[in-house]
């Protein structure tokens, strides 16, 4: 038995980034997730999802919880990135100065939802999109 | 759990529904912030364990169907001294022309011996928090535990933030100890000294009597605030009486200003922020959950608008009462400069640390993984049958809430009344059946057509 959750994601619609990961955070309170984990867990989701709407044209965020873990796969539509390796990097970004002014874009997402999460695996085709798969266990 | 944590299970609510005037309209259902209220035979129910008393429901009811239990007045004869304790926002509530002479000779004649403002000591309390600050570094920001509403909201909805909570004691409580030892060193006996504390709201009620964070109150009796408002209207005299300094011989700015927006705040000369209003506190505690704040030192979070001013047992407008008080507030010297006994102090400040407060898991489905993520899938199977136009007319605030209570046992399908209408198309149930499913929730009866009944004419909005 597990829960699903979908949610589809709008690039450039910064003032609804995080209403994925909020909700998720209601599911996972719902189930008496330990809150710590709970935190990691909505800290790495939310920073994927600024990514998706700050980087992307559209995404698509599937939440599946079981006993054991949650796994969160984000499937966008857009730029892609073009070497994941010096996007991992802390402080590496390659955002617009319009999303900085935003208060987004610091460079600091994916090293923070690496530090957050337990797997991460991100496959991306330059101008095409990306994937990103994170695992946490409870 | 360590013994001294209080038992999170133990709940006490000040806020009564009058099944006399209660007709089960839905507002205050709609408005609750933590979705405690479900309507039942046509009347508002209170879920205990959710309630966090902060009184928006009586705010919102059009029947004037909530209440607020209170002591007796007469029973401040039960003892020698009889102190009235009370919260400088008391004093703004009031029109401009009476004075706090006025006010102060108003409460001695209704049979008080002591008159005595509860912010009077706030100076060991400003020591005690910035202590607490020094000393605990591992929680950024640090929440103020002023408002028990918001430290009930935390208890119960965002466990992750009750290390932030500062496990300082209530200024009622300091002044009740100062107001007990300042007595007995004119030669009061303990035993003879009975504290009656003036509640402004349904919150501050369910922390004296019921306290979290603390073993037992110190208060002998509460009494709502609107209460004393208009007994004291009747009997205040329009002479102005001769000034009696006592009762607020240690008052100072800081004190008049502590339960006004930034009353706290403005004390952190560091990053700091007040918030008042339990919609938008409920807003920041969220984006502080998931770490999504800006480094800030001290947060000031008060359940109503205008924080104290805008408390639910007070009688003027709360802007008003605000402006009296800042004004009142300018006459009165800084706290810094002012020095209640050193003697008593020492008594006293020893007794401002509360004890930690044990989370409460009261929206969980199950305390089971497996069964909480079943429980889980089949609120999101419901939730596909119901309308998602959060009608209320299930008796749930909205069709996710009834999707809950379906799964916790609480609630059926038939309590949707468009669930209704389509079994009735389909031919699945007949009108009649449907009818007094509707009658369960909202007793029998009240469909009739007549003129009469309560709330048809919007009486009250």
């Amino acid at each position: 038995m597990a829960v699903e959750l979908t949610y589809q994601v709008k690039g450039g619609d910064f003032s609804h980034a995080g209403d994925a990961s909020s909700q998720v955070k209601k599911v996972l309170k719902q189930l008496d997730i330990d809150p710590k984990k709970i935190k990691s867990i909505v800290i790495a989701l939310y920073e994927a999802e600024v990514n998706v709407v700050a980087h992307a044209l559209e995404g698509v965020i599937r939440v599946t919880v079981d006993e054991e873990k949650i796994t969160m796969l984000l499937t966008d539509r857009g730029a892609g990135i073009p070497d994941i390796e010096l996007a991992m990097r802390e402080g590496y970004s390659t955002a617009s100065k319009e999303v900085r002014e935003m208060g987004f874009g610091a460079g600091m997402g994916l090293p923070n939802i690496k530090r957050n999460t337990d797997l991460l695996e991100i496959t991306s085709e330059p101008g095409q999109g990306t994937t990103v798969k994170m695992v946490n266990f409870f | 759990m360590k013994n001294n944590t209080l038992n999170s299970t133990s709940k006490y609510h000040a806020i009564k529904v009058d099944p006399a005037k209660c007709f089960g309209c839905t507002h205050c259902m709609k408005v609750c912030p933590t979705e405690a209220i479900r309507i039942r035979n046509g009347l508002a129910v209170i879920n205990d364990q959710r309630c966090v008393d902060c009184g928006n429901c009586m705010r919102v009811c059009p029947a004037d169907a909530f209440y607020i239990l209170q002591d007796d007045l007469s029973r401040i004869y039960d003892f020698k001294y009889r102190v009235v304790l009370f919260p400088s926002v008391m004093i703004g509530q009031f029109p401009d022309h009476i004075s706090e002479g006025q006010i102060y000779q108003a409460l001695l004649q209704l049979g008080f011996t002591h008159v005595f403002e509860v912010e009077q000591p706030i100076q060991w309390l400003i020591e005690a928090i910035r202590e607490y600050h020094r000393d605990h570094t591992d929680h950024r920001p640090l929440i103020s535990s002023f408002c028990p509403a918001i430290v009930r909201l935390i208890q119960i909805k965002y466990p992750s933030l009750i290390d932030h909570i500062v496990l300082v004691k209530a200024p009622h409580d300091l002044a009740a100890h100062f107001a007990i030892e300042k007595l007995k060193q004119q030669g009061a006996r303990e035993e003879e000294i009975g504290i009656f504390y003036v509640a402004p709201c349904s919150a501050k009620i369910v922390a004296v009597r019921r306290p979290l964070g603390e073993k037992e109150s110190i208060v002998n009796g509460v009494i709502n605030m609107n209460e004393l408002y208009n007994r004291v209207m009747k009997v205040v005299s329009k002479e102005e009486p001769a000034d009696n300094p006592a009762c607020r011989e240690h008052l100072t700015r800081e004190g008049i200003l502590w339960c006004l927006p930034r009353g706290e705040a403005r004390l952190f000369k560091k990053r700091s922020m007040a918030i008042d209003g339990i919609h938008n506190v409920v807003k920041m505690l969220e984006k502080l959950e998931i770490d999504d704040v800006p480094e800030i030192d001290f947060l000031e979070l008060r359940s109503c608008d205008q924080s104290c001013a805008g408390g639910i047992l007070l009688s003027g407008n709360r802007f008003l009462t605000v402006e009296r008080l800042q004004r009142r507030s300018r006459h009165y010297p800084l706290a810094a400069e002012s020095s209640p006994e050193q003697e008593i102090k020492e008594k006293v400040v020893g007794r401002l640390a509360a004890d930690p407060i044990a989370p409460a898991q009261v929206f969980r489905l199950d305390a089971d993984l497996a069964r909480a993520i079943e429980k889980m899938d089949k609120v999101n199977r419901i939730i596909c049958q119901l309308p998602a136009i959060d009608c209320g007319a299930c008796g749930a605030p909205n069709c996710h809430a009834l999707a809950e209570d379906m799964v916790m046992g609480m609630a059926k399908m038939s309590d949707c009344i468009y669930l209704q209408q389509r079994w009735q198309k389909e031919g699945k149930i007949t009108s009649n059946r449907a009818f007094s499913n509707l009658e369960k929730t909202w007793g029998e009866g009240r469909f009739e057509a007549d003129c009469n009944k309560k709330g048809a004419r919007n009486e009250g909005f």
